[in-house]
């Protein structure tokens, strides 16, 4: 399946990154995330425990499954208001 | 129900007296405003960057009003949040709520603050003396939106 990784805030700046076009196989948006992690360096960011993450837009848990052509985004804790 | 995302800088004032103006059976109104304050965290503050996520903003804050308005009897609700730069003084984010009685007024004003806090796509970042830095969640909006359940 192919995905639009999307990054904001500090995970943005840390990577120097905000999106990204990834081909591969995911059962859930914990191994998407597992597989970028583990490329080590800044990477390792989206290792953070408090880490969110959402699905077409929309605010989910890392357990959510995956389609081909989906938006994956990762961000730190929200801090508006 | 109103949502706003903007750059350009909003009067308070005439966002709650448009909210009773166009309905006569408001008899309670109730809105919050939060401001850019020059100090946080131990350290002076001159300015903040709000970045967002362009689309699931509009999406998440619709699902939050939404909520709201299935929760409490309500006539009117407008969010209005800034994005870019600001300076200190300056408001952030506006929650103007309408309704016939002020308990769901108050509660509803409540609940979208504490809800916006935790799951709306905005994040902080602050020009310090010192450089700047990302504001970090904490764990007290965490346990303010848990009293919703």
């Amino acid at each position: 399946m192919k995905l639009n990784v999307v990054f904001f805030a500090r995970y943005r700046e840390a990577l120097g990154l905000d999106s990204e076009s990834v081909d591969g196989e995911f059962a859930s948006i914990d191994q998407l995330r597992a597989h970028l992690a583990q490329r080590g360096g800044a990477w390792q960011i989206l290792a953070e425990s408090n880490l969110m993450c959402a699905r077409n837009e929309e605010l989910c848990k890392l357990d959510e499954g995956l389609a081909d052509g989906d938006e994956v985004a990762f961000f730190p804790p929200v801090t508006g208001g | 129900m109103a949502i706003r995302v903007q750059v350009a800088a909003f009067d308070p004032g005439a966002e709650v007296n448009a909210l009773h103006a166009a309905n006569m059976g408001v008899g309670a109104v109730v809105s919050f405003v939060g401001y850019v304050r020059d100090f946080n965290d131990g350290r002076e503050v001159a300015g903040m960057f709000l970045e967002h996520y362009p689309g699931m903003t509009e999406k998440a804050l619709a699902k939050i009003m939404v909520e709201a308005e299935q929760r409490w009897p309500l006539l009117s609700l407008e969010v209005l949040h800034r994005i870019g730069a600001l300076e200190p003084g300056e408001p952030i984010v506006f929650v103007g709520v309408a309704s016939a009685h002020r308990q769901a007024a108050f509660d509803a004003c409540a609940f979208v603050m504490d809800y916006l806090k935790t799951r709306a796509p905005f994040w902080k970042k602050e020009q310090t003396a010192e450089g700047p830095r990302w504001v970090e969640g904490r764990a007290s909006d965490e346990a303010a939106a848990d009293r919703w359940k």
